[in-house]
């Protein structure tokens, strides 16, 4: 079984050659890569019991995987550090943190030096798509410019995603694979030598005296005094509150993407997805990908969030998609067994007798985002110059960050040098179209033509993209430049489309198929985008055709796979179908529907156990029941029950509190909220004495 | 509905540190009590930044007796009330790394014992048996309390809120007090900004916020906050008992003093040198570096633990170190109990009940004592040497 749960072949991403080394799980031996994290190591080996909670002794396993909370914590060579963080070493002794950890005893006082303090014009916290564009602006004006970013590599988010990115062509790399985005921005920043980039190296307080201090690379801490300073920190997950949710194998879509996508590991077999937001549905794309079944998908909505096309994508697959659906409970013992939804009612009660059971190994929670503002706040409290951009202004698509950061590289360039440029209008409107959200849906007509080639566009939502408007070798789709958020349009006849295939395959939605009636018009063939592995299907294999809303056509069988010359990855897929069908014909199914059958019976939710602090272990009830006592001081409440005063700094309860004071009827503005304190994560105090750090024995912080 | 404002037999303006545990004392001995304060809740002035250190190793006998009497109340909560307040008896240890320390710690000790404080001289070996964490190096010894001890703040303030509450206190928050009413040199009652409250006796309990209350109605307090920061850690395994406070000097600090709280979690402090006065409890970056480096070279091991949350709060002082506790002669009814210098949390439930034999005449030969040394009306000359 060793090793069992690594993804060694995927459509988009490549599979490094890494050197194998031994680390040891509860003294037996576990096959791991060097470079890799444990908690990358331990999913791969099937481990997903990291410890037990001091307080209950639940089980703790994977949630952020992003360095900010604690779950994850493990003893390594009698260490406690975050598994999530901290890369393995060869015979690495590795065991679960059952309780609290120990500090084995060390009177030697070690060598401390003076923190050093650093005058830059302009610090930027976050190397995602803001901080990056951001940064290449000003790289291009030769201001000074230092970029921090907590990771080893520069991308932000971008770095995990595989798909192909919508916006425009033209303004921002739509069309291109996330990871691709990462890393052109990251090649065009390298060009500029006055932009300074620290790695790993994470933010921890803006401070009053307007310094900002920097754990820097893992090993030292800096404080850095700014001029002018750029949130470009990002977003967080929104979590709910439902009981199971701290069982392991419940988490965020961040941390499925980073497992999967970065860690290259199978942290399930069977997934369930709560939200049906553009990260839940991409998410679940990325699973499907990955060779992972998902086995539903349940939206509270009566329609899905996120863009259409994602949407269909995951139902002619064989997704099932839930809407009007909440999850009522994750069941399991040590780790996720099942999870149960059940429909709800316009004020959003399940309704009894809807309830479902699901048999599944992960639950992934894509409720929303929060903006990751509090640096910029505090640094306009203590009144700095500061500016905030990408996600952690407003959440919104990549895109959008990406014109956002543009916006604040220009807008810090101003501030410091008046006389400059200004910034070009076009770039506001850009950015406002990029940040719109999907809008009107339209029919999908079906050309009343069967002759010649026609080209389907399953894509009937405005939404702010536009590349298979440039694809198209003959320039036959049309979407005005003006406003990219309209519908495409195919403006030839049956006899223009040369049937080069370059929309099919370049669509990030996947939404283009193309019918040729030219050989047997009885039997068109059908030309289908298709982004799996390409051994996941042959020559001659039997296919289900699916419509756009996932409803099957028919069976047929593959004449051939192709891929398309200057396309990336994508694959398209050509069958026959009959003439009644083939236009109607979207996708092919790749899961089986046996994969997303219910359990005959659902499984009941147990009283009402609901955590909505993870870190301390506090249950909604004890919280609900304050509420009722008539405390609406949230430090007051924190104070009592410890909710928000644990490892990840209140980020993952803080907005769950909130939400059980509106389910209570208490108006927001009757509650004070609780102050917000420096250190962002967890930071060995050693850090901040300047003891230099030996790397063979400290956590690295990536 | 009556024009006539509502009538109490005390109020107490400021539900915190010796405020909240004085209503509950005052409602125990059946006295009608509004309590007022400006915030939100209960202890959210300077209650909540205390680190929550309990001792009764002071150098003098006021704050030693009520100090005594706290920590019995402290340490008996759970028994008489039921609430966990993570009291934790851990003892306090001064360390002498320098002869100057040592010399102060043991003419302290002299006066120490003999007012009947638990309190011996360990050499280095038994404070290294004792606290198996601590630098040897240079280390001479230290003064060991073990009846000292801590618990949460949070918790307390909290439970004493409850229990006052219990016993017909009322509370009302984000309610400050504008005015306090003196007619003919005797206490009328307060006027807030919601209404009017009548009542013979104010006790004014409202901390680093003192001052400005007092001003209109002519008395002087000399009451001025400095800020300290502190911060808490992860939680870990017991690692030591003791609170240890390091009284030596050095660039930017006077003391600094941390421990390990019942439920795991290092909490510290250090004193600014010299003080920084004002109202500001913003974070600063200067904090962490100075107190982390003093911190890695008398426990070495603590370089490892990961810390958590930082924080900034205000110790109201007075000129010489020492709480002010007493009648004002200016305004009869009017009983002060302010400049705590930092030791709010430690005095607040063993003067709060001096406060309710004050209000009910029943005090003893001993509280006389306590109040000629806390006299607001005193020379303010002396300096106290254990802050």
């Amino acid at each position: 079984m060793m090793n069992s749960h690594r993804i060694e072949k995927h459509p988009i991403l490549s599979i490094p050659e890494r050197k194998p080394i031994s680390i040891f799980w509860e003294g037996k031996p576990l096959s791991a890569f060097e470079g890799e994290t444990i908690s990358a190591a331990l999913i791969a080996n099937g481990i997903h019991v990291f410890g037990y909670h001091p307080r209950d002794h639940s089980p703790q396993g994977i949630f952020c995987a992003n360095g900010q909370c604690s779950q994850c914590m493990v003893l390594a060579d009698e260490r406690p550090v975050k598994a999530c963080m901290t890369l393995v070493k060869p015979n690495m002794q590795i065991t679960p943190l059952d309780g609290l950890p120990s500090l084995p005893v060390e009177t030697h006082p070690p060598e401390v030096k003076d923190i050093p303090q650093l005058q830059v014009p302009v610090l930027i916290i976050g190397g995602g798509p803001a901080g990056l564009s951001a940064a290449i602006e000003l790289g291009k004006h030769g201001i000074e410019t230092l970029l921090i970013d907590d990771k080893h590599r520069l991308g932000g988010k971008l770095v995990l995603q595989t798909h192909r990115f919508f916006g425009s062509t033209q303004a921002v790399y739509a069309g291109t694979r996330g990871i691709d985005i990462a890393s052109r921005l990251e090649k065009e920043l390298s060009q500029f030598r006055n932009v300074t980039v620290w790695l790993e190296s994470t933010a921890l307080a803006v401070f009053s005296d307007r310094n900002v201090g920097i754990w820097k690379k893992g090993t030292e801490y800096v404080l850095v005094r700014p001029d002018v300073l750029l949130v470009a920190t990002g977003a967080r997950e929104k979590f709910l509150a439902f009981p199971g949710n701290t069982l392991p194998g419940v988490y965020g879509a961040g941390a499925f993407q980073t497992l999967v996508n970065r860690d290259l590991v199978r942290p399930a077999e069977r997934l369930f997805i709560v939200g049906g937001g553009n990260v839940g549905l991409i998410a679940g794309y990325h699973a499907l990908q990955a060779g992972i079944a998902v086995v539903g998908l349940a939206e509270a909505m009566p329609e899905v969030g996120g863009y259409k096309v994602h949407r269909d994508k995951l139902v002619r697959m064989g997704v099932p998609i839930y809407t009007s659906h909440t999850i009522l409970s994750a069941n399991g013992d040590q780790k996720v067994e099942s999870v149960t939804i059940a429909q709800i009612n316009e004020k959003f009660q399940p309704i009894p007798g809807t309830e479902k059971t699901f048999s599944c190994d992960s639950v992934l929670i894509a409720v929303g985002l929060d903006p990751v503002n509090e640096f910029y706040v505090k640094a306009r409290e203590f009144g700095m110059k500061a500016f905030v951009a990408g996600d952690a202004e407003e959440i919104a698509e990549a895109s959008a960050a990406i014109y956002s950061g543009k916006i604040a590289g220009l807008t810090i360039l101003n501030e410091i040098n008046p006389s400059s440029e200004p910034i070009p209008q076009t770039w506001f409107q850009a950015a406002e179209i990029l940040k719109s959200r999907p809008g009107k849906n339209y029919p999908e007509t079906v050309p009343d033509i069967s002759e010649g080639v026609i080209p389907i566009i399953h894509c009937t939502q405005e939404i702010p993209c536009n590349p298979c408007s440039t694809l198209c070798s003959k320039g036959l789709i049309f979407i005005p430049q003006e406003d990219i958020r309209n519908i495409p349009v195919f403006m030839g006849d049956s006899h223009s489309c040369a049937f080069c295939l370059r929309c099919v395959a370049g669509c990030p939605g996947l939404a283009i198929t193309l019918v040729d009636y030219r050989a047997d018009p009885e039997n068109p063939r059908v030309a289908i985008p298709y982004e799996f592995h390409r051994e996941t299907l042959h020559k001659g294999d039997t296919v289900i055709l699916m419509s756009t809303e996932g409803e099957e056509l028919g069976t047929s069988v593959v004449q051939n796979i192709v891929g398309i010359k200057d396309n990336d990855r994508t694959l398209v897929v050509l069958v026959q179908a009959p003439r009644e069908i083939a236009p109607e014909v979207a996708g092919i199914r790749i899961q089986p529907e046996e994969v997303s059958r219910a359990e005959t019976q659902y499984t009941p939710t147990v009283q009402d156990k609901t955590i909505v602090c993870r870190c301390e272990r506090v249950s909604a009830g004890e919280i609900r029941a304050l509420i009722r006592e008539g405390y609406r001081d949230l430090n007051e409440i924190k104070a009592i029950t410890r909710a928000g005063m644990g490892a990840c700094g209140s980020k993952t309860c803080s907005s769950l509190i909130l939400r059980i004071f509106r389910e209570e009827g208490i108006p927001l503005n009757e509650v004070t909220p609780s102050s917000k304190r420096p250190l962002f994560v967890e930071t060995p105090l050693g850090i901040f004495a300047g003891i230099h750090v030996d790397e063979k024995q400290e956590e690295k912080h990536e | 509905m009556s024009d006539y404002p509502q009538s109490y037999d005390v109020i107490v303006i400021g539900a915190g540190s010796v405020g909240t545990p004085a209503a509950l004392s005052l409602a125990q001995a059946g006295l009608k009590v509004l309590v007022l304060d400006a915030m939100p809740s209960a202890g959210q002035g300077s209650n909540k930044h205390a680190i929550g250190g309990i001792r009764a190793t002071h150098s003098d006998p006021a704050k030693i007796r009520l100090c005594l009497r706290s920590i019995e109340i402290f340490s008996t909560w759970k028994e008489v009330y039921g609430d966990d307040i993570e009291w934790y008896k851990g003892g306090y240890v001064f360390v002498a790394y320098r002869e100057q320390e040592e010399q102060t710690l043991k003419t302290l000790l002299q006066k120490q014992q003999a007012y009947g404080l638990n309190i011996s001289w360990l050499d280095s070996g038994d404070l290294r048996k004792l606290i198996p964490h601590l630098n040897p190096e240079g280390l001479i010894g230290g003064t060991y309390s073990p009846n000292d001890g801590s618990a949460s703040p949070l918790l307390s303030i909290h439970a004493f809120y409850k229990q006052a509450r219990n016993y017909g206190a009322e509370f009302h928050f984000n309610e400050p007090v504008t005015e306090i009413i003196v007619r003919s040199g005797k206490i009328q009652g307060v006027k807030t900004s919601k209404g009017m409250y009548s009542t013979p006796v104010v006790i004014h309990a409202s901390g680093a916020w003192a001052k400005s209350l007092m001003n209109p109605i002519g008395i002087e307090i000399p009451v001025q906050p400095d800020s300290h920061e502190a911060a808490i850690t992860e939680p870990v395994q017991r690692m030591f008992d003791p609170m240890i406070v390091d009284i030596r000097p050095a660039q930017g600090s006077a003391n600094f003093y941390f421990y390990q709280h019942k439920t795991g979690q290092i909490l510290f402090c250090i004193t600014p040198s010299p003080n920084i006065w004002g109202f500001d409890i913003r974070e600063t970056s200067a904090f962490l570096p100075m107190v982390s480096k003093r911190m890695v070279e008398v426990m070495p091991s603590l370089r490892h633990i990961r810390i958590r949350r930082t924080w900034r709060g205000l110790y109201p002082m007075t000129p010489d170190g020492f709480p002010i506790v007493g009648w004002s002669r200016e305004a009869e009814g009017l009983l002060l109990a302010v400049g705590m210098c930092g030791q709010g949390y430690m005095l607040g439930p063993g003067l709060g009940e001096l406060l309710t034999r004050m209000v009910t005449n029943t005090l003893s030969p001993g509280d006389e004592e306590i109040l000629s040394i806390l006299s607001p009306y005193r020379e303010f000359v002396g300096q106290e040497k254990l802050k």
